[in-house]
């Protein structure tokens, strides 16, 4: 039981957290949380090689697998950038060491509460957990306290609580379809038991459950009618967090709204949850593509940019069929790594140039070539240029579409060149053409972006074949 | 007996409907507080029902959360902000009364119409359950609405998740219920705090969440 690597995974940032909220000192703190969050991938890894037997709470299958060892290796390198990122924030005196032990303590607890949301095999403890995951990203919007931090922070609690209250809403309603079947306790809320009968439930039910969960769940992923907490979460806070948020959380509430299409798959008389998520995908892509035009904060403008990608994201998952849940897939993958790395290069931007203003950031390449180099190459990947690996994902969720319903593919193609172009107009101003604005020293850690960027940029030119297996076998078990 | 219990729930469900749109028309934040705590208070009555009809021992503990952490502690903690920052006046509202009742309205017979043609099948009591629950639910979405100032609004948000309570206790032989219910005390618990810690008054001179949108969208 000792060596069970699901336990493992919670325990590791759970036990991590308390101690981390103990400890003084930056140095040893920011090591411990790095070396920690490292122990946690290993663990993660070794999943892949022995998967311990599925209980009544936790349970790894191909499809959480990925999510899992995606979102403890991010936790991993973001952490690496915290520590130079933090250690910049202290000496401009802009975080006290007080808050820092609270920041490293909710960080270990973030990453408990991701882990948790993953693993669990019963909705409602995945709820609890998205729940915890919400409340400490709160907190940590909020850690500058500044009025315009404080207000991100209000805002995204108000419409955060709203979307999980939403959220349990159809909760409570799947478990009253699951009742009947599947009997009365905490068996009809198990994940693994309610897919094993969910043919038999009562369709109408199911379908409202859906509608609850998507609005609530789809809160937490941003969709675009739903996403007015995102922008300013990811301006206001420590750029790490918005690393994570980008990278990571947005992930873990789509993994919970895939968990419930599942469900509906398999029940034939029950709507077909694709055409709503492809909607609201479309609608958030086609929108977040256009605010890109007129972000003038460089947090923000990426910000949208997850929107933008969530929705491409939501779009694929919503058409469904193994090529398109692949392409989904890969494109959350790829996005993750890539939206992370981008942060990495924004956060260092910004300690250089004192300001997040995009007004006031000029021939970066110039002045820190690395970095604007370093930022150069993100934005080509996430705009979906060719060799990188988005742009393979792109490439494939286009083209699953077009074969399926052209119409649909327009309006994709289109979201995606309007974002494409809104992206290089403000990329021109920042990294080329006169150098801009102060431009102080920083102790940066490249590693983590060079990290992220080689492997899309492999991904781009080569997928291992396991992989593909892999993702070919998830796509096939998201229906 | 079944009759019995089945009335005694649907009376007590329907009250805090009831209650619901009481909440709506008030414009004073202390009278706000006093019909937000019997909100709670009837949630308790019900969840406690729930629990003796159902033979569930442990909603008795969800019903003494809502008793003591919602009808009285948070309703005397957010009197005493009020008092401090010194805000209890008018609420400004978004809608007036007459057509914040009338959309209220609305929104229970949709909350009825399309929980009742759902759970045909299911058992009466509960059916009828999360008809009010989520009822109640849009009240408390829709209070949050037309409300602008932030203790208005968290008041909306508590009476929203009361309906959730009373959706999850009314699902019989739900597990998690009260773990849920500790779940959501806490985090109304930091709201109130982070009201109360942010000082929303000091920093921004009001808690008209109009004046933060001031610098809503580009601030730079």
């Amino acid at each position: 039981m000792s060596f069970d690597p699901v336990v493992l995974v919670l325990l590791i940032p759970a036990l991590a957290g308390l101690i981390l909220a103990t400890l003084p000192g930056y140095r040893l703190t920011a090591g411990i949380n790095v070396l920690v969050a490292l122990a946690t991938f290993l663990v993660a890894l070794s999943l892949f090689f022995g998967r311990p037997q599925r209980s009544a709470y936790f349970h790894v299958d191909d499809l959480n697998n990925v999510f899992i060892v995606l979102t403890t290796f991010v936790g991993f390198t973001t952490s690496v950038f915290s520590a130079s990122y933090i250690g910049h924030e202290l000496e401009t005196g802009r975080l006290t060491p007080t808050f820092l032990r609270f920041y490293h303590a909710m960080y270990q607890l973030l990453m408990f509460a991701m882990n948790l949301a993953l693993i669990a095999n019963n909705i409602g403890l995945m709820w609890v957990a998205i729940e915890l995951a919400t409340l400490t990203t709160v907190l940590m919007v909020g850690i500058y306290r500044t009025p315009e931090a404080l207000e991100a922070a209000w805002k995204y609690f108000i419409l955060g609580s709203v979307g999980i209250a939403l959220a349990l809403f159809g909760t409570i309603l799947v478990y009253m379809a699951a009742r009947p079947v599947i009997g009365e306790g905490p068996e009809a809320m198990v994940w693994t038991s309610l897919i094993a009968r969910a043919a038999e439930f009562d369709p109408a039910l199911l379908n409202l459950a859906f509608v609850f969960l998507l609005l609530g769940y789809g809160t937490k992923v941003g969709l675009a009618p739903l996403h007015a907490w995102l922008p300013d979460a990811h301006a206001e806070g420590p750029t790490p967090i918005s690393a994570v948020l980008s990278g990571l959380l947005l992930n873990v509430a789509l993994y919970a709204l895939l968990r419930f299409k599942m469900l509906l798959a398999v029940n034939p008389a029950s709507l077909a949850p694709g055409p709503l998520m492809v909607t609201l995908g479309l609608i958030s892509l086609v929108f977040a593509a256009f605010m890109l035009y007129r972000r003038r904060d460089i947090k923000r403008m990426f910000a949208y940019s997850s929107i933008e990608h969530m929705g491409i994201i939501t779009f694929a998952f919503g058409m469904g069929g193994p090529l398109a849940n692949f392409a989904g897939l890969l494109h959350m993958t790829m996005h993750s790594l890539t939206k992370s790395a981008i942060f990495f290069a924004v956060g260092h931007i910004a300690q250089v140039k004192g300001t997040q203003r995009i007004a006031d950031m000029g021939g970066l390449t110039v002045t820190n070539p690395v970095l604007g180099w370093g930022l150069v190459l993100g934005v080509v990947a996430i705009a979906g240029l060719p060799p990188l690996g988005i742009f393979t994902s792109e490439f494939l969720v286009v083209t699953s579409t077009f074969a399926r319903s052209p119409w649909l593919a327009m309006v994709l193609v289109f979201g995606l060149i309007v974002g494409l172009a809104a992206l290089f107009l403000r990329l021109n101003g920042i990294a080329f053409g006169e150098p801009r604005g102060p431009s102080a020293r920083t102790q940066a850690s490249y590693l983590p972006m060079f990290a992220h960027l080689a492997l899309v940029f492999i991904a781009g030119i080569y997928l291992p074949p396991a992989l593909v297996g892999w993702f070919q076998n998830v796509a096939k078990l998201l229906g | 007996m079944h009759t019995l219990t089945f009335d005694v729930a649907h009376l007590l469900a329907g009250s805090l409907v009831l209650v619901s749109f009481m909440q709506l028309y008030q414009d004073r934040l202390y009278a706000l507080l006093n019909v937000y705590a019997l909100h709670a208070l009837v949630l308790a009555l019900s969840v406690a029902w729930q629990a003796y009809a159902q033979n569930a021992p442990h909603l008795f503990v969800t019903a003494a959360i809502a008793l003591i952490f919602k009808a009285i502690i948070i309703p005397i903690a957010l009197h005493r902000i009020i008092v401090r920052l010194g805000i209890h006046r008018e609420i400004e509202k978004v809608v007036g009364v007459g057509t914040a009742m009338l959309l209220g309205m609305g929104l229970v017979a949709l909350a009825m119409v399309v929980m009742l043609r759902v759970t045909a099948e299911a058992d009466p009591l509960a059916r009828e359950d999360l008809a009010f629950a989520l009822s109640v639910v849009l009240l408390g979405l829709l209070m949050m609405v037309t409300r602008r100032n932030a203790v208005s609004q968290v008041v909306g948000f508590m009476s929203l998740e009361n309906g959730l309570v009373l959706a999850a206790t009314g699902a019989k032989g739900m597990p998690f219920v009260v773990e849920i219910s500790v779940a959501f005390s806490i985090l109304i618990a930091f709201i109130v705090i982070g009201i109360f810690l942010f000082r929303i008054r000091e920093r921004f001179d009001t808690v008209d969440l109009h004046a933060l949108d001031q610098s809503r969208g580009e601030r730079l």
